[in-house]
């Protein structure tokens, strides 16, 4: 197990070093740079420009510029903001957590969702069960999310009044953060109804994005669950008169956990990348509208940063999976 | 039964407290997040919105209009020859008193001195950050130095004499800063405090800024105009217009910003809705590269403005909100000769006839339409798709060009650039030269100057203009100017857009400012 842990740590380098290269490369890659939209529709000269282009540190060979930047990085200084002036790092865990929260809520979502409706598919294959739900998953899964989530709002929100259209609590509450996650600072900031607030907050764009994983999880279930119970030992078990919901939710389940779990570690991916778009149309102050915003004001520094980080989350969230992956079968610990 | 008269009193009497207790808060629904809180930094006008609530300048303008107001000073006095600005300042105006600072003293010129010799020194106290709109406004070319007469009196001194002067001072780059508190910043070694924590003379302070989601401020009960109606003032920030206009539907914020224009129509409709709306300060246009083939023939350029239906254009892309225009200067701005030229009459035939008589035959070309809203134009790719087919009205075949707006800017500012861009402006300072000099003089062309467009007669007016002081003989050049560009046609001008403001009906008081941005000191809320 300890050799597998390695093996997978050194991978991780190359790994980094890539997402590195990539990330600094891919926002200097797009025409236009940070000047170009301080400038917008103005004229610059070209000493001013010169001179802006030298304060943003902007005039230098770009091999030197990189080595810069991965000498910071190792040193854990990602640099300051071009737009903002602050500190990457400082910016991101303020807002790491609301897209943390976020997407947890996601994920809880479509897991308890997605699996069971999955059993439920594979329990009553291709009867009027399977199909409605494998059905909805498949429009489920093909929601573009900006349209699913105006309409939510449209519907639920601004309609309905059942739930409020964005952010992630009522204005008529003000307390300074401590932790960032929304459900547990309104509960510590002692406010009567904040934790209602924030909960209510949370119900649409927890939808919105969990969508998407929630169709996938249940489909892959399904198909995994359908393999298992084609198994000779579910039809042991149920030649020994197990009940059928004791061969389906224990026998069976338990051995199409492996192919769900990989997918819900692959899904994280999906969630941050979702959440750019989540987070813009329910104003949630995380991350992907952070990288949006930086992108658009090709806040180089930000981009370069932010990637880095959001992909070295990723990488610890897939390390955790492989190594739930390991714990749950044995034959890959082998391997 | 006593239970139940019981019960109704401690309801009337709870309902009387929180009454008495209410206090107004007004939630502005904003588009976006400021970059920081030091009016000297930035230049967008999400940020500028947020440094107008706590900041003020020496001279502002009248809300609701171009005319340059006092502020913090008084009265100003200019010499003779243009160079030597007099500003007598306001007495007992105190700095805000917040929880991360309290003043020892009112406002004087120490201020007024720190906060332009900064900008003239160019001396950043953060890293990556500039005096963006000093730098922008050419103030480094037109100013020579500031100094303190005496308490309440400084002189600013310019190097040559420039006309738009006093409006450029009353832009939100040369609002005045505390000297104090910056002293007790770099004292502490906490400078970068400066640019998350303002500290203003003007009517809201600022309580508290979380990022990406809100800004909060409460009202300024010493502030020297008096203090404002509301008692809190929230911005929350949405980037999506449609998201907006639900939380305004939803009553989650009481005004908004920037609305489709296509949800106009069903916001004056809704019973507890208003839109109140004003004439914008700026032009939107189809620019041509006059300096390529075939656009670089007057016939040509006139026939293909001559091909668009701009009626039409003004009612699908600006929703009606917006009127043709016929000069780069809104009809409001002084010297403007919008209102008395007549649009070009839109004459298909016409203009087929001038193409084949200027030997244009089978002309492809690309439209450029901007990948962003703007007030001038807040639908590019649907005015591109309208241009695209009046075009082929008379034979010319076009394709549309869209890229991400950075792109866009850089892309669409060379000398060789292909096709015609989708481009306008919106005014920084209400004057003029503010509208032609960066857009249409010859120092701009392979920069602002999309049409690259340079005539010498034209740009000697503009710079003649710009060393008079007396309004009435820069008219005289601006009206001349302007016959030259109509003549010359560098540009097909589309339209002069209606600024619209949705907002709650319980809300009074609001005055459109014509350079866009978003003012709340005259604002009230009734319940």
């Amino acid at each position: 197990m300890l050799r597998y842990l390695l093996n997978r740590l050194v991978l991780v380098i190359p790994t980094f070093l890539g997402i590195s290269i990539l990330a600094f490369s891919f926002i200097r890659l797009l025409p236009g740079d940070p000047i170009d939209v301080l400038a917008g529709e103005r004229s610059m000269s070209a000493a001013r420009r010169a001179e802006l282009m030298h304060q943003f540190g902007l005039d230098q060979p770009l091999w030197v510029q990189y080595g810069q930047y991965l000498w910071k990085t190792l040193h854990g200084d990602l640099g300051t903001s071009l737009t903002t002036a602050h500190p990457i790092m400082g910016e991101f865990l303020t807002l790491f957590p609301a897209t943390v929260e976020l997407t947890i809520c996601a994920m809880i979502f479509a897991t308890v969702l997605g699996v069971l409706f999955g059993i439920l598919a594979a329990a009553r294959r291709d009867s009027w069960i399977d199909q409605l739900t494998m059905g909805t998953a498949l429009v489920g899964y093909s929601m573009p999310i900006f349209w699913w989530g105006l309409l939510l709002i449209i519907v639920f929100a601004a309609g309905l009044h059942w739930v409020p259209v964005s952010g992630r609590i009522s204005l008529d509450y003000y307390f300074k953060p401590v932790t960032g996650f929304m459900l547990i600072d309104s509960l510590l900031s002692g406010q009567k109804g904040a934790f209602q607030s924030a909960l209510q907050h949370l119900i649409l764009p927890t939808i919105v994005l969990g969508t998407i994983p929630l169709a996938v999880i249940a489909r892959q279930t399904r198909s995994a669950m359908l393999e298992v119970l084609g198994e000779d030992y579910v039809r042991t078990a149920r030649a020994k008169g197990l009940s059928d919901a004791r061969v389906t939710g224990i026998h069976a389940f338990r051995n199409a956990l492996i192919p769900v779990v990989t997918t819900i570690g692959l899904q994280v991916g999906t969630l941050f990348a979702g959440a750019i778009l989540t987070e813009t149309i329910f104003s949630w102050p995380g991350i992907g509208k952070w990288m949006i915003d930086a992108i658009g004001h090709r806040d180089y520094t930000v981009v370069q940063g932010g990637l880095l980080i959001i992909a070295v989350v990723v990488m610890v969230v897939n390390l955790i999976v492989d190594v739930l992956y390991a714990l749950i079968n044995p034959r890959i610990r082998s391997r | 039964m006593r239970l139940i008269t019981t019960l109704l009193a401690a309801t009337a009497l709870v309902a009387a407290l929180a009454g008495g207790a209410y206090a107004k808060t007004l939630v502005y629904c904003s588009e976006g997040s400021p970059e920081g809180f030091d009016p000297g930094l930035y230049e967008s006008g999400t940020t500028l919105d947020v440094n107008i609530a706590t900041y003020e300048g020496l001279v502002k303008f009248k809300l609701g209009s171009t005319e340059v107001r006092p502020a913090l000073a008084e009265k100003w006095e200019i010499s003779k020859d243009g160079l030597t600005y007099t500003f007598h300042l306001r007495h007992g105006v105190k700095w805000q008193t917040t929880d991360y600072f309290t003043p020892t003293r009112e406002f004087n010129a120490d201020d007024v001195v720190y906060s332009f010799q900064r900008q003239l020194d160019g001396k950043m106290y953060l890293p990556d950050t500039t005096y963006a709109y000093w730098g922008d406004m050419s103030m480094p070319d037109q100013v020579a130095g500031i100094k303190k007469i005496d308490d309440y009196t400084v002189e600013l001194t310019l190097k040559t004499p420039s006309a738009p002067m006093i409006a450029n001072l009353a832009m939100p780059f040369a609002e005045i800063v505390s000297k104090e508190y910056v002293d007790k910043l770099a004292e502490a070694n906490n400078m970068a405090q400066f640019n998350d924590k303002p500290v203003g003379t003007g009517p809201f302070i600022f309580v508290d800024y979380q990022k990406d989601a809100n800004i909060r401020f409460k009202a300024n009960p010493d502030y020297w105009g008096g203090a404002p109606k509301l008692d809190n003032l929230v911005f929350s920030i949405n980037k999506d217009a449609t998201a907006r206009y639900q939380s305004l539907k939803a009553g989650e914020c009481d005004i908004m910003a920037y609305p489709n224009p296509a949800d106009v129509d069903a916001i004056k409709k809704d019973p507890n809705l208003q839109a109140i709306q004003e004439k914008g300060l700026n032009f939107g246009a189809l620019w041509f590269n006059t300096q390529q083939k075939p656009f670089d023939n007057v016939e040509v350029r006139k026939a293909l403005d001559m091909a668009i239906d701009k009626k039409a254009l003004v009612q699908a892309v600006y929703q009606g909100q917006g009127q043709v225009a016929t000069s780069p200067l809104p009809p409001t701005m002084w010297s403007s000769i919008d209102g008395k030229l007549k649009p070009t009459a839109y004459n298909p035939d016409e203009a087929k006839k001038m193409l084949d008589k200027a030997g244009v035959k089978n002309l492809s070309m690309r439209i450029w339409a901007m990948p962003v809203a703007r007030p001038y134009m807040p639908d590019a790719k649907r005015a591109a798709e309208m241009l695209q087919a009046d075009f082929a009205k008379v034979g010319v075949t076009a394709s549309i060009y869209s890229v991400d707006w950075a792109e866009y800017l850089k892309d669409s500012k060379p000398v060789d650039r292909d096709g015609a861009v989708i481009m306008g402006w919106t005014g920084d300072n209400g004057d003029p030269d503010n509208f032609l000099t960066p857009n249409f003089g010859c120092d701009a062309v392979g920069g602002g100057n999309r049409a690259q467009w340079c005539n010498k007669d034209f740009d000697a007016l503009l710079k003649k203009a710009q060393q008079v002081t007396d309004q009435k003989e820069r008219t005289k050049l601006y009206e001349q100017a302007q016959e030259i560009f109509n003549k010359d046609t560098p540009v097909a001008l589309l339209a002069h857009s209606v600024v619209t403001m949705p907002m709650s009906k319980a809300v009074t008081g609001y005055i459109i400012d014509p350079f866009g941005l978003h003012h709340f000191e005259t604002v009230d809320k009734t319940e």
